[in-house]
Order: structure tokens, then C-alpha cells, then sequence
């Protein structure tokens, strides 16, 4: 078998431009906007040189799941998003 | 063509066979907030979320469900092969490895596969999907890094035919990862089409429960059971962590729920998480006269009132 391939860890260490989140997730600047001003996600530096983390990549794509596949808004996707997180943090015995 | 398990979308949605477009539309509602992957807490969350998908894309779409209801009823996973006169020709994007093989011969599937492309976006030349897989990894694994390799389905076109293949793919996940975060491999996903891109593969991690340690981040809590002369009298005991055993000085006096923290002995990362030891105080029995005596002494020589902040009240 060959070598281990080449992954990226997406973790709060690594940085993407809103070009690059709006590539590795698919969707379109505008959506990326609306779901910063939502408050899911918190980008560094100013607008216009917006960077984000690997975290705020699984956080949007898993928001824009919810949004189309049950049909909510974004308000209604974000919240989902936060209760289901407090859920997780909860079972994993969290405090 | 070749025989496959018949499926009865019916049975899987929960609905009669003469359910109303309202009510199909309703059991999907119900199953998808039940199994969606990003929400269900049940074990086959995935696989049941895609069947259920199966089932209302062909229910939900008056031309299928009536070609699909021409098959009439059969139990389910009975050997199955389409009738000779079936040749229904849907359009609508096919993803390979989206549906069972059941549908695909049905429906289309490798025959109808038109080469992908993102949702909704209908070009000819197109990058091709993103994939996500979860994998497992225990505490341990996720403290020290680890390889895991993984099987992926393909299609490859052979002779102008698409044919399923599986590729192995080595992947390596760097120590220090936490619940829930995702390792993105780039260009591993499906194929692009008209000389575009291939999709990535996200592979989310999922971190399994440890016996006794708890996960928060990268911090680790433990539950340390204690006997009460250690905690009155402050000892030092041998306490677990990921990286093996240290020594830990309790404080004298401790009482139970007392938590100490021992610094940067968490999941690694930048920077470092902590464990976190919570103090639980364990009472001895009071079996055979001995301990009993030392109780009764105890009672008279250490009388406390541990209610004292409840006194006045009701």
C-alpha cells in the first residue's frame, strides 16, 4: 500500500479566505454572509480580508445541511445547530 | 440484469400503500428529523436516513411511485429482477452509491449515471461531489494519532462502461484531534466532469466513549474515587491519564466534587488541554462490629452538622 495521503486536519489552526470556505463547502459568497451575520460563524480580520477557521468550515456546511434538508431558514438552522452542539456536549458527559 | 433485494418503500416510510402525497411528505418529515446524520442519536443514523431518502424520492414522485406500485407487493430483501418490459427512462441528477442497488436498477442508477455535478447546478462541466464517511476513533487513538485505512466505492468508466470499484485509501489522523472535527481530503471525492475538479472527501471524527474519562473539548475530566482518610488527611495517589499514571498530592481537607486540574495533561493541540480530576469520596461499610465501633466513635468524637445550611429552612 502506498503512503499515507495527504489530509487536512480542519481545526482552529488553520485559516481559509471566503473564497477558499465558499470552494471547500460548495456555496456562494452571499450564502457565507448571511450565515457570518447569522452569528454561526465568527471570521478574523476585517471585512474584505475575512479568514476562517477549519472549525467555521464543518460549522457552515453542517448548517446549510439542516437548512435544505428540513426546509428551515437560516435562523431556524442555526438554532437546531446550537441545541444539537449543547446536546453533544451534554452526552459526551460535559459541564 | 442481475437479481437484487427488493425493497418496500412503503414499509420503510410507515405509510399504507394508498398514503396521500400529504402524508408521504409528512413520515419523511418525521424520519428525517429521526435520522438525519447531523442530528440522530441512533446507531444506523446514515444508512436509515438514505433508505428513507430512497423511499420518498421514489413516493413522492407521482411517474416512479405508479411505476414502482406496477411491481405490486413482495416481502422485503426477496430476490428481485425487473420485469422484461421495464423501461421507464427518468431524468433527475444520479449520484453513484446514493441509492441501493434495488433502485438502481430500477431507476436508472450506473446506466442513467450523467457523470454528476453539484446539486442544482445542471452543467456539463462540473466539479465533482463532495463525499463525507465518519470514523470512529477511541480516546487513546485521538491522544496518540493513528492511520486508519479506508474503502472507498468508485465508479470508473472501462470499455465506455461505468463500473463500480473499490479503492483503498490510506489516511493518516495527527495526534490531538477532538469530537466532531472534520479531516478534509482533498480531491478524493467523487470524479469532475468535462476535465473540472473531483470533489473532496470530509471525514468526520467521531470520538468513542472511554471507561472512565470524559471528553470536553481537549480537556479530560476523571471521576477519582477516594477514601475519606485520604481526603481528610491529603495523600498522594496514582491517577490515570492518557499518558500513563502520575502521582497526584490531595489537598487535605477535600471534600467530594473538590476538582483539580492537572495542567496540560489533556488531548494535545496549541494550546494543550487540561485533566481535570473530580474527587469522589467513597464510604466504607459499616459490616462486622469493628467498623461498626469505629462508626459509633467517629459519631462521637467528630460530631458535625453537614445540613447546618439547611437549618430554619422546611
Amino acid at each position: 500500500m502506498k503512503d499515507p495521503i495527504d489530509v487536512h486536519l480542519l481545526d482552529e489552526t488553520v485559516e481559509f479566505s471566503l473564497a477558499d470556505l465558499c470552494r471547500i463547502c460548495g456555496v456562494h459568497e452571499r450564502l457565507v454572509v448571511d450565515i457570518v451575520e447569522e452569528g454561526v460563524v465568527e471570521p478574523r480580520g476585517e471585512v474584505g480580508a475575512w479568514r476562517f477557521t477549519g472549525v467555521a468550515v464543518t460549522r457552515v456546511q453542517r448548517v446549510i445541511r439542516l437548512q435544505e434538508e428540513f426546509e428551515v431558514n437560516l435562523a431556524g438552522a442555526a438554532l437546531a445547530l446550537e441545541l444539537l452542539e449543547e446536546i453533544e456536549r451534554l452526552r459526551r458527559g460535559g459541564r | 440484469m442481475t437479481a437484487v433485494e427488493f425493497k418496500d418503500y412503503y414499509e420503510i416510510m410507515g405509510v399504507a400503500r394508498d398514503a396521500s402525497a400529504d402524508e408521504i411528505k409528512r413520515a419523511y418529515r418525521r424520519l428525517a428529523r429521526k435520522f438525519h446524520p447531523d442530528v440522530s442519536k441512533e446507531k444506523d443514523a446514515e444508512a436509515r436516513f438514505k433508505e428513507v431518502g430512497e423511499a420518498y424520492e421514489v413516493l413522492r414522485d407521482p411517474e416512479k411511485r405508479a411505476a414502482y406500485d406496477q411491481l405490486g407487493r413482495r416481502p422485503s430483501g426477496e430476490e428481485f429482477r425487473p420485469p422484461p418490459n421495464w423501461n421507464f427512462e427518468f431524468e433527475g441528477e444520479e449520484r453513484p452509491g446514493e441509492h441501493s442497488d434495488f433502485f438502481d436498477q430500477l431507476f436508472g442508477g450506473l446506466g442513467g449515471l450523467r457523470g454528476g455535478g453539484r446539486a442544482g447546478r445542471g452543467a456539463f462541466r462540473s466539479r465533482g461531489f463532495d463525499t463525507h464517511a465518519q470514523v470512529d476513533i477511541t480516546l487513546d487513538e485521538a491522544f496518540h494519532g493513528t492511520t486508519r485505512t479506508l474503502s472507498l466505492q468508485r465508479v470508473e468508466r472501462k470499455d465506455g462502461k461505468l463500473e463500480p470499484r473499490v479503492q483503498q485509501l490510506q489516511v493518516k489522523i495527527p495526534a490531538g484531534v477532538v469530537d466532531g472535527q472534520q479531516i478534509r481530503v482533498p480531491a478524493q471525492g467523487e470524479p469532475g466532469t468535462g476535465g473540472e475538479a473531483a470533489g473532496d472527501l470530509f471525514l468526520q471524527l467521531k470520538l468513542l466513549p472511554h471507561p472512565f474519562f470524559r471528553v470536553e473539548g481537549r480537556d479530560v475530566w476523571l471521576d477519582l474515587p477516594v477514601t475519606p482518610w485520604e481526603a481528610a488527611l491529603g495523600e498522594t495517589v496514582r491517577v490515570p491519564t492518557l499518558a500513563g499514571k502520575v502521582d497526584l498530592k490531595i489537598p487535605r481537607g477535600s471534600q467530594t466534587d473538590r476538582q483539580l486540574r492537572l495542567k496540560e495533561r489533556g488531548l494535545p493541540g496549541k494550546p494543550p488541554g487540561d485533566q481535570f480530576v473530580v474527587l469522589k469520596i467513597v464510604v466504607p461499610t459499616a459490616d462486622g462490629a469493628e467498623r461498626e465501633a469505629l462508626y459509633k466513635q467517629m459519631a462521637d468524637k467528630m460530631a458535625m452538622n453537614p445540613r447546618a445550611a439547611m437549618e430554619g429552612g422546611r
